[in-house]
């Protein structure tokens, strides 16, 4: 340092790279980034997948679409698992729009799964299956409401963290799920029988029309709810300046629990439908997960429960496509769908930053901005 | 005997995002073995600038010379290796740690990390400066001024031999002044080179050798404290001179509007923030309050509008509402019907208003509503109303209109993420009995307010968080005024605004006082606060020190009573021109 | 009643690692949510290596118990800290989300491991399964008592001695307080001239590393080198982190913590009149426990006993 300093030895001092923050990016441009991010991460999927095959990877997008959209019955599919995992996004929406961390997603659907079909189980035959069906309704949506409300009381009241809380009620759901598993299946075998009654009805002969319909329903009241009503309002309070909140005289304790009530409830409805539309029955694994990955659906879609449908839509379009890519590659487990869903987030995670931070070489000036939101994607 | 120059800037420039720039060109000197005050109001740039020194912000242009070489200070530690420390207005320490292990943390000296001997040496140079520190104390059980040490000693360890004090007194009483002031004067005699961020006239006159004055980014210039005085620096300051000149009508027909008695609030550390604080606000008159910033105003204010629970006291606001009609604008229906049962209303035509027609039978809710409505039934007396204990949605069921413009502008009056029109609705949202939300009403009070108080902004879809500092203040100042206040608490509304948009909040205040409305405002500036309001409360330490006329009162006499050091005659001034 | 104590501490042992690994990324203020993919990431590397090593032999007698070792725990360290890097990468670098990044992390690392392990040779498992889990050759002797402190694998002692060593680390060195600073505050720390980023870095991969060993000494220890699936260990993966909160980040106590929770675990196995439903009730202990844990510190609120104050934020030095 104390050497004489020449005006090069000086530049070189200074930062290589720095992170500015951005102002806002057009809408245009964050759709741009995505969809680049996204290109990529299949490319980089299909590249991965003809490695370990003797297959092309043009052969991958064909299967990928092949398995999406290959036969009416797989549109079918595709349609009612994207509705499935649209209603558990709109469940978490709200909650994480007041910033309440719910990872317990699967635990309430799993204790909405386990309500209607325990409903299904001991008062099957007994009545007839409209009085049932509303029973099973009614029992679910208060199970999985009662689900979201335990970590709320405690998040409201005491500060309790509520991540670590909802995460730790997915596993005594599923051990609920498993110790009436025990109960009712004497046979020790572990596996429930699909149950006969409490079907839900088909509509205009398609069985899987009505859970499409309800959730996208639910979709749209769930956007008006949030952006068109006084609960909605106080939500986004609540969710971006809990003090602000406070002061305007909202009751905050209120708004958390009234939210996380509506919040499991609605994920509590998606269990009902794997119970009396889809599977009848009930296993550890019934929630598919979905969710954490609709987690990942509310997110990209920013919390706009309308832009949701497209989120989702195209995550279960991947792991659709990849069940016939699978199939076709000649792999032998389901793993390189995860492979291929964790490369594609990856990759529309790592955009949040390109999003948010510009990228300042050295000496660099605003000439370059444009420059690195192009780069942004591929780097991505 | 010309000292020796250790610290030079050259051609700062310094922006944020491309509209603000917050230092222009700015060149200054330090020297060894002096104390350089860097003065400025708030928002002139005095951080920032600094800010580079200690290596937070890196300039966008211009060059810093160490010891006359170019030096490029990239991170705090750049700033560490050119023995500069600088102690941020913010405390940077780590509450579960120790003293100790806040004043080691980051040091790595090539030896074992051993916290006992670096306990020894902390020890030996807290006895050469004279500092008081309790190494072993957790830093979350520790005062401000135990913190601020802390801060000091740790800068002081790791060799600092500049040392920046961002605002080191805005938080202190003042024998912790005088004790920071000693230090400070011993590490000058050390031969250390002590830099002091600050809008304290008084303290710059005190404690330093030469002055820097900034304003709105640029440096004014540069001068020997022994050469100059407090005025010509203020003048300097502000670019103008400090009299102020806010119009101040006499208070019309002063009512009394808000009573509170002996107001007494726990802090979260369990000391006392508000200790048996009394006063009254009137109709028609600015109320200011004066303090040392921490003093318990904000405490005040907030417990007042509801947000805090108290030990103590009673808070009562007098509605003017004799002979006057009920409405349910600012009732609810059950309000109604608990004043009917206190014998409140009256008839237009001099009957009491129970509830039941004349056979004794009760009147429907139907029946009850239209009477209302069409204003036939009023109040008998002023209304009293006690607020302590009432959450802010309960104290404006009562009816209250009380507006409140809280201290921290983006965290509590605004939500930074909302637009403008959003934020109106705050207020607001809840009207009606619909349950979804109506933007129309917002929306033209949003576009009213932009146009009135020439809001700076693309348009009412703005995020508030994106407006400069100024233009929030006039969004959240425009909504709390719409809401037709009887009472207009004011915490800092002018701290971080520019000379005109200082103005224009005290010309909105101003009009309100002769509107009718009773103000309190919460200042720091003791000039403002001199010229703006009819009587001023001085509070020090959550305590009531008096209340003074402010016509008549002398800046140093305010001084004097914010140091805790004199009580105030409070009946005399009571009694006095009210 | 010595099988039941031996079974607790493998069970444990699986636990301490992903909950020492998580307590020390959660120390440097990041909530990974990737841990249990992490852990299965372990598991692949760690099975990698041991069939790579075997392969090669020409007879499974022929292994030695020292390279077999050495060489998966290099694999199974490399993997798991090569899905930390993504982690860290995502979160750190370029600030991304860290529960969504963790949750993706998570479904990576599990499709990557049935994926890699739909490869793996696993014919010479069995051998390699016992070579690692030999007990020390003293133990046998020492009776019941020699077995439950002895009678285990070298994977045991390393998890104990990792959360000792992770404790003084923590709390008696330079590098320690350094970390705890950052996770409660990067920008104190940034200020004091620490390197935030490094020391994120350090300390997802580390943790990462340490964390993969419990899926990896689960498969090759536990249950002797067969193999289901990559969701049990996920599943361990995920009490792992409640085992955090339940011993308030602190890796000492955390070896106690794991022996109740894999207690917790094995007692249903191993009470001999116990219906399959009493089972599931015990083996729901754990988390109901934790949950309790949970309310308990929010209530009480001692500074001392709450997550890293940072924990789950970004850092932006110019944010501010």
């Amino acid at each position: 340092m104390k050497k004489q300093q020449t005006k090069q030895d000086q530049i070189k001092k200074e930062p290589l790279l720095r992170l500015v923050k951005r102002d806002a990016l057009s809408a245009k441009k964050i759709v741009l980034i995505y969809a680049i991010a996204i290109v990529v991460s299949l490319l980089l999927s299909a590249i991965i997948c003809s490695l370990f095959s003797s297959k092309n990877p043009l052969a991958f997008f064909a299967a990928l679409f092949d398995g999406a959209f290959g036969s009416s019955r797989r549109i079918w599919l595709l349609l009612q698992d994207t509705a499935l995992l649209l209603g558990v996004a709109v469940a978490l929406v709200p909650a994480f729009k007041m910033k309440f961390w719910n990872l317990g997603g699967n635990g309430q659907i799993l204790v909405g799964c386990l309500a209607a079909i325990a409903c299904m189980f001991y008062l099957g035959g007994k009545m007839p299956d409209a009085v049932l069906i509303l029973l099973m309704t009614v029992a679910s949506i208060v199970a999985g409401a009662v689900w979201g409300l335990l970590p709320a009381i405690f998040k409201a009241h005491f500060g309790t963290n509520e991540s670590l809380f909802t995460l730790m009620l997915n596993y005594i759901a599923t051990g609920l799920v498993s110790m009436f598993i025990t109960i009712w299946v004497k046979s020790g075998s572990g596996v429930l029988v699909p149950l006969n009654q409490g079907h839900f009805p088909e509509l205009f002969g398609n069985k899987y029309l009505l859970t499409v319909l309800v959730f996208v329903i639910l979709a749209v009241l769930m956007y008006v709810y949030l952006n068109y009503t006084k609960h909605g309002y106080e939500i986004a309070v609540v969710g971006d300046s809990p003090n602000t909140a406070k002061y305007i005289g909202i009751d905050v304790k209120r708004v958390i629990i009234r939210t996380m009530i509506i919040s499991g409830a609605l994920a509590g409805i998606v269990g009902l439908f794997l119970a009396g539309g889809i599977h009848h029955t009930i296993s550890t694994a019934s929630a598919n997960n979905m969710g954490f990955t609709a987690i990942m659906a509310t997110w990209l879609a920013a919390f706009n429960p309308l832009v949701m449908i497209g989120t989702c839509f195209f995550i279960i379009f991947i792991s659709r496509g990849m069940v016939e890519v699978r199939g076709d590659f000649g792999f032998t487990n389901d793993s390189i769908a995860n492979i291929v869903i964790g490369l594609v987030y990856f990759c529309v995670i790592a955009c949040s930053f390109f999003i948010t931070y510009r990228v300042v070489f050295r000496k660099a000036s605003a000439k370059t901005a444009e420059a690195d939101e192009t780069k942004g994607g591929n780097k991505a | 005997m010309e000292k020796q120059t250790v610290i030079e800037l050259r051609g700062i420039t310094k922006r944020f995002g491309a509209s603000v720039i917050a230092n222009n060109n700015v060149s200054i000197d330090v020297k060894k073995g002096e104390i350089l005050s860097v003065l400025g109001e708030n928002g002139c740039g005095k951080t920032t600038l600094m800010n580079m020194l200690a290596g937070i912000y890196y300039p966008d242009e211009g060059t810093i010379l160490i010891h006359g070489e170019e030096a490029s200070i990239r991170s705090p530690k750049d700033a560490f290796r050119y023995n500069i420390g600088m102690i941020h207005q913010h405390f940077k320490l780590i509450d579960v740690f120790t003293a100790a292990e806040n004043i080691v943390i980051g040091m790595d000296d090539g030896e074992k990390y051993d916290i006992k001997s670096a306990k020894t040496r902390i020890g030996a140079m807290s006895e050469k400066y004279g500092f008081h520190i309790e190494l072993d104390k957790k830093v979350h059980e520790m005062s401000v001024s135990e913190k601020q040490t802390v801060e000091i000693v740790k800068a002081l360890y790791r060799g600092a031999d500049v040392l920046i004090l961002d605002e080191p007194t805005a938080v202190l009483t003042p024998q912790e002044i005088d004790r920071l002031f000693e230090v400070l004067r011993a590490m000058r005699e050390d031969g250390k080179s002590v830099i002091i961020i600050t809008h304290k006239l008084n303290e710059v006159m005190a404690i330093s050798d030469r002055v820097t004055v900034l304003r709105k980014g640029e440096h004014v210039k540069t001068v020997n404290t022994s050469e100059t005085n407090e005025k010509e620096l203020a003048d300097m300051m502000v670019g103008q001179k400090v009299t102020l000149n806010i119009d101040r009508p006499l208070p019309e027909n002063p009512e009394l509007r808000l009573n509170v008695e002996n107001l007494t609030l726990m802090g979260n550390e369990g000391h006392l923030v508000l200790d048996g604080v009394s006063f009254d606000a009137y109709s028609g008159e600015i109320l200011g309050i004066a303090g040392i910033a921490g003093s318990g105003q904000r405490e005040l204010l907030e417990s007042i509008a509801g947000l805090h629970h108290l030990q103590e006291g009673r808070v009562t606001y007098y509605n003017p509402k004799k002979d006057k009609p009920i409405t349910f604008y600012h009732k609810t229906f059950e309000r109604v019907m608990e004043l009917a049962e206190q014998g409140m209303l009256r008839y237009t035509d001099g009957r009491e208003f129970t509830g039941k027609d004349e056979s004794g039978k009760a009147l429907s809710k139907k029946a009850i509503c239209a009477q209302v409505e069409a204003g036939e039934i009023l109040f008998k007396e002023d209304e009293v109303i006690n607020l302590r204990e009432k959450t802010p949605l309960q104290i404006r069921e009562l009816g209250v209109r009380f507006s409140f413009v809280p201290e921290d502008r983006l965290g509590m009056g605004l939500v930074g993420n909302m637009d403008i029109i959003d934020n109106m609705m705050l207020r607001s949202y809840r009207r009606g009995k619909s349950v979804f939300v109506d933007r129309k009403a917002p929306e033209d009070l949003a576009n009213k307010i932009v146009e009135s108080l020439q809001v700076v902004t693309p348009n009412t879809h703005t995020p508030v968080r994106r407006l400069s500092g100024g233009n929030v203040q006039k969004v959240l100042v425009g909504r709390e005024i719409a809401a037709g206040p009887r009472v207009l608490m004011a915490a800092y509304p002018v701290r971080g605004l520019d000379i005109n948009s200082s103005y224009t909040i005290y010309n909105l205040l101003t009009e309100q006082k002769k509107s009718g409305v009773a103000v309190v405002f919460v200042g720091e500036d003791l000039d403002v606060l001199l010229a703006l309001c009819d009587r001023i409360l001085v509070i020090a330490g959550g305590k009531v020190m008096g209340t003074v006329d402010a016509r008549k009162a002398k800046k140093e006499e305010i001084g004097l009573m914010m140091t805790g050091a004199v009580v105030g005659e409070q009946e005399k001034q009571e009694g006095g021109s009210l | 009643m010595t099988l039941f104590f031996v079974s607790a501490i493998s069970i444990a042992t699986v636990l301490l690692y992903g909950c020492v690994g998580e307590i020390i990324t959660e120390k440097a203020g990041h909530l990974n949510l990737g841990i249990p993919g992490i852990m299965c990431m372990g598991t692949a590397g760690g099975c990698l290596g041991v069939s790579l090593y075997m392969g090669q032999l020409s007879s499974p007698e022929q292994a030695s118990w020292f390279l077999l070792v050495l060489i998966s725990l290099l694999f199974s360290l490399v993997f798991a800290a090569a899905l930390g890097g993504v982690y860290a990468l995502l979160t750190v670098t370029l600030r991304c989300n860290q529960n969504i990044t963790g949750l993706a992390i998570t479904i990576f690392g599990n499709g990557a491991t049935n994926f890699i392990m739909s490869f793996v040779d696993r014919t010479h498992f069995d051998p390699a399964g016992k070579l690692i889990s030999s007990s020390l050759p003293f133990a046998e002797r020492l009776g019941g008592f020699g077995s439950v402190v002895f009678g285990h694998g070298i994977f045991v002692y390393l998890a104990i001695a990792a959360a000792i060593v992770c404790a003084i680390v923590l709390n008696k060195t330079r590098v320690g307080l350094h970390l705890r600073a950052v996770g409660e505050s990067p920008a104190t720390a940034d200020a004091a001239g620490i390197n935030v980023n490094l020391y994120k870095y350090v300390a997802i991969l580390s943790g990462s590393a340490l964390a993969g060993l419990g899926g990896f000494y689960y498969i090759m220890d536990y249950i002797k080198g067969s193999w289901e699936n990559a969701a049990t260990i996920e599943a361990f993966g995920w009490l792992a982190i409640a085992l955090v909160i339940f011993v308030l980040w602190k890796p000492n106590i955390g070896i106690l913590g794991a022996f109740l929770f894999g207690a917790c675990f094995i007692v249903a196995f191993v009470i001999p009149d116990i219906t399959p439903t009493q089972r599931e009730i015990i083996k729901m202990l754990p988390y109901v426990v934790t949950i309790v844990v949970l309310v308990l510190t929010s209530i009480r609120k001692k500074r001392e006993h709450q997550p890293p104050a940072s924990l789950g934020l970004p850092y932006f030095r110019e944010d501010r």
